[in-house]
């Protein structure tokens, strides 16, 4: 037996071992999440039957990653994928792997199992050898046995039996060719849409467990509010009411049937009474005051170098203000009190957080909690999963026994939600007589970009309830992959470049991660003022981008763009914009061309024809990378026509979709292709948060070549459109 | 008790009679497809058909429904509707789907040759967040081509 020792071995051996190996870890880097979870068999088992399953800690949120990872495995395994279970982050039972965010479940989880599964499909196919009494390299592997050339073949499931998974990953792995994939780099159909075409169970939201109660929640109506003593009892005594929880200001009612619960909820709603204090900004001039809060600067680039003379000088400031992530399924939980056991199912992105932030806020250990993904809607970062399940948490040990699933009503969802950023960029930039930037001075004030619940003071309930816990104090995100710094360092080649950060860490409203955080400022900043000194510089901005930048893979893509959009150099005023960027200047390359019409009676901005290039590495679904790309466009094209989250100084106004608009069918584009660029055999870069920053410069510099108006304050709602046109 | 018409199935129902028909499908019926939204009427993400025409079972109460037919997602079988949302991978998270397919299909039972701005205005009622419109426009266009098609081939 060829066995590695297992890290638990080794540190009952003694503390000199324990040394050893973990210098010996360091020396080795381990692929993706192979580095924090090294043991093959934390990724891929074999069964006696030959059956294969596949372990991911990253969750399934729509964005087509079980589908993507099935494939992975299947392709290095050189079976079916049918012939493969995946188990999905589960806090007994898969790799903690953090978050489901940042587009990193290619990177990190991807990774991770086309390593492991290369190398098992290694050691199976040694063990064969050994068998048969060749050398592994006669040996063929598919549909699940190892084949010698004389024809004699052997199921996985045997050698498995043979062999020690519980081994730690090396450091390279016996990849297939990439030439020879059959699966990876194929649009193979979505695995978990049929049951959502058919009314299967789908969703936490579907799950329905044998004595299961509803339960809503009576949320404070504003941050801090107070609930004053009233009567439950009328309440109490409502059809199929089972109880009326209370905890200092933590109200909720548990009942049989969820619209019983629903009533209860709306009659304790009119019952309560809050006291409740003005936390909230003043709206109407909120992007000054998150200006004017105490910052901490922190330095994210300084290049100095020879450049030409300035001759043209250009300076500007662009905003966003408090976004929703708007899931069109309000957040849903279902958790049960069993043996002292707390079991949660959740749509959070992050189930090992998750738990030691419920256990926290159950004063719990956090190993009996346990919770277990099931996919709800769409998140688009962190919006009211964790919190829905310190609801069904708290009610749920209020009735030892029982499943209890609480879903937000729309109006719990749409003012509770911790929301993506108000955030402001100012950029001050120079062209020399030959049209180059030779200097660039950007500065991005922001909060933080993740309050994310890993401990309970972070849990929304932890306010509400008697006796708080310590809330810890919002933090940066270190580049390179940054919060409100993420892409806010260029990807050209400037001369001469300053970029700070004011990391400010007072929020005056509660916000979180919302897809591809900072980038979608900074890259709407980044790539309107560029468009801008192009213009100065009286330059094509297609060309005036490629002029300045180095990188190949960025030139592909801008290039391919270009052509596929029929981009012609120094047309102007017929409304085309475009912009570039690289997610995080780590991730995927992405180029957006668009075609808008601005209707001149009203202001509204019309998106025609979209066509947008990316570069996401080695592809895996290149239907999957197209469906990421379309939705980031029509998303961030929603983000940037429409949305604002509105507040006076005590509540939330936008309490639903009525006073949150988003885009709707008539509005979207007429048409949106997405072209990929190949690089078989590259690492993953994922996808998701790729288009989203591109697409908003795009649409502005597209207004600006329709009617000559420079939009640099999203949204770009039609009445203020219309007034800057002027007519 | 309340008599239900739910997919060619009649069933009784020990529910309030202003309960809306969303829970009664949901939570007695054991039907996932209609999904809560808004609770409003703003989303769509409930939406079945009662008698041919697309409505929000999340404001229908299920006293106004005896006598009428409703029909669900799980009613359609595997039709045309669904296999072009299949084909054309007309969903992320798909949590607006199965109120999509629903609109669609009374659409196509009424129009069933939509302009593209017939089929723009019809589907506005529902939301999706993901930003999967272009594929369900298409899945509604080929869909329509579908049925068309089989209408013609229909002796």
């Amino acid at each position: 037996m060829n066995a590695v020792l297992s890290r638990r071995g080794l540190l009952a051996a003694g503390g000199g071992l324990v040394v050893a190996f973990s210098l010996r870890a360091e020396e080795v880097a381990r692929p993706g999440s192979l580095k924090e979870t090294p043991f093959l068999d934390a990724w891929i088992r074999v069964a006696p039957d030959g059956r294969v399953t596949v372990f991911t800690g990253k969750a399934e949120l729509g964005q087509g990653l079980t589908t993507a990872l099935l494939q992975v495995a299947a392709e290095q395994l050189d079976i079916g994928v049918g012939q493969i279970e995946l188990v999905t982050a589960d806090t007994a039972r898969t790799a903690n792997e953090q978050f489901t965010a940042g587009s990193h479940s290619m990177q990190d989880s991807g990774t991770a199992i086309l390593n492991a599964a290369a190398q098992v499909r290694g050691l199976l196919r040694d063990a064969a050898a050994v068998e048969f009494g060749v050398s592994a390299e006669t040996l063929s592997t598919g549909d699940g046995s190892v084949r010698a050339a004389d024809g004699r073949r052997i199921g996985y499931g045997v050698l498995a039996g043979r062999l020690n998974l519980h081994v730690v990953a090396l450091p390279n792995s016996p990849l297939k060719d990439p030439a020879a994939y059959r699966l990876m780099g194929t649009s193979m159909p979505r695995i978990d849409i049929p049951a959502k075409l058919t009314g299967g169970v789908a969703f936490v939201q579907d799950l329905r467990l044998p004595r299961m109660l509803h339960a809503r929640v009576v949320r404070q109506p504003s941050v801090g509010a107070k609930l004053v003593d009233f009567d439950t009892s009328p309440v109490e005594r409502m059809p199929g009411v089972v109880k009326v929880v209370r905890e200092g200001s933590y109200l909720a009612v548990v009942a049989g049937k969820e619209w019983q619960a629903i009533k209860a909820m709306r009659a304790l709603t009119a019952a309560a009474k809050w006291q409740e204090t003005a936390t909230l900004p003043d709206e109407a001039t909120v992007l000054d005051t998150i200006r004017a809060l105490p910052a901490r600067d922190i330095p994210v680039l300084t290049w100095k170098g020879a450049a030409g003379a300035p001759v043209k000088r250009l300076k500007a400031r662009y905003t966003r203000p408090y976004m929703m992530h708007g899931a069109i399924g309000p957040s849903c939980a279902v958790a049960a009190f069993v043996d002292g056991t707390m079991t949660v199912w959740t749509h959070t992105q992050g189930v090992f957080p998750l738990r030691a932030a419920l256990a926290g806020l159950l004063r719990m250990p956090p190993e009996q909690v346990h919770c277990i993904h099931v996919p709800g809607s769409g998140c688009y970062g962190h919006n009211g999963a964790d919190d829905v399940a310190g609801d069904a948490v708290l009610i749920a040990r209020t009735v030892p026994g029982r499943p209890v699933r609480v879903q937000w009503m729309r109006e719990d969802e749409h003012t509770n939600e911790p929301y993506g950023a108000a955030m402001i960029a100012e950029v001050e930039g120079a062209i020399d007589a030959d049209g180059r930037v030779v200097d660039w001075d950007y500065g991005v004030w922001s909060n933080t970009h993740n309050r994310r619940p890993n401990v309970g003071g972070l849990m929304l309930q932890n306010a509400a309830l008697p006796e708080a816990l310590p809330v810890p104090p919002p933090a940066p995100i270190p580049m390179p992959e940054g919060g409100g710094e993420r892409n806010s360092n260029p990807i050209y080649a400037f001369p001469n470049a300053r970029v700070v950060s004011h990391f400010i860490p007072e929020m005056p409203v509660r916000i979180s991660a919302l897809r591809s955080l900072g980038a979608y400022l900074n890259v709407f900043a980044i790539e309107s003022f560029v468009d801008e000194l192009a213009e100065a510089a009286g330059t094509d901005p297609v060309e005036f981008r490629l002029r300045h930048l180095q990188d190949e893979r960025a030139k592909a893509v801008i290039s391919l763009a270009a052509e596929k959009f029929g981009w012609s150099s120094g047309k102007r005023g017929e409304g085309r914009g475009f912009a570039f960027a690289r997610y995080k200047n780590l991730g995927a390359f992405c180029a957006v061309a668009v075609a808008v019409r601005v209707e001149h009676e009203t202001g509204q901005i019309r998106l025609g024809r979209v066509v947008a290039a990316v570069d996401s590495g080695q592809v895996v679904s290149p239907d999957g990378i197209r469906n990421q790309i379309e939705g980031a466009i029509v998303q961030s094209a929603s983000w940037t026509l429409y949305e604002a989250v509105h507040f006076d100084r005590r509540r939330v106004l936008s309490r639903d979709w009525s006073g949150y608009p988003i885009m709707r069918f008539p509005a979207v584009p007429e048409s949106i292709s997405v072209h990929i660029v190949p690089r078989p055999g590259q690492p993953f870069l994922g996808t998701g948060e790729a288009g989203q920053g591109p697409t908003a410069a795009a649409i502005a510099n597209a207004v600006r070549d329709a009617v000559g108006v420079r939009l640099r304050d999203v949204p770009f709602l039609a009445p203020k459109v219309k007034a800057a046109i002027g007519v | 008790m309340i008599r239900l018409n739910v997919n060619g199935h009649v069933h009784e129902v020990d529910a309030e009679p202003d309960t809306p028909l969303l829970y009664v499908l949901r939570d007695e019926l054991g039907l996932n497809g209609a999904k809560f939204g808004c609770g409003l009427g703003q989303c769509g993400a409930c939406t079945v058909m009662v008698d041919g025409r697309a409505v929000f079972s999340c404001l229908t109460p299920i006293a106004v429904l005896p006598g009428r037919a409703v029909r669900t997602i799980e009613g359609l079988g595997m039709n045309a509707v669904q296999h072009a949302f299949a084909d054309e991978q007309a969903a992320q998270c798909g949590y607006c789907i199965a109120g999509m397919v629903m609109r669609a299909q009374a659409l196509l039972e009424h129009n069933p040759h939509p302009s593209e701005q017939e089929i723009r205005s019809t589907m506005s009622v529902n939301l999706c967040r993901c930003g999967t419109h272009m594929r369900i426009l298409a899945a509604v266009r080929r869909a329509a081509a579908a049925m068309g098609s089989a209408l013609v081939v229909k002796p």
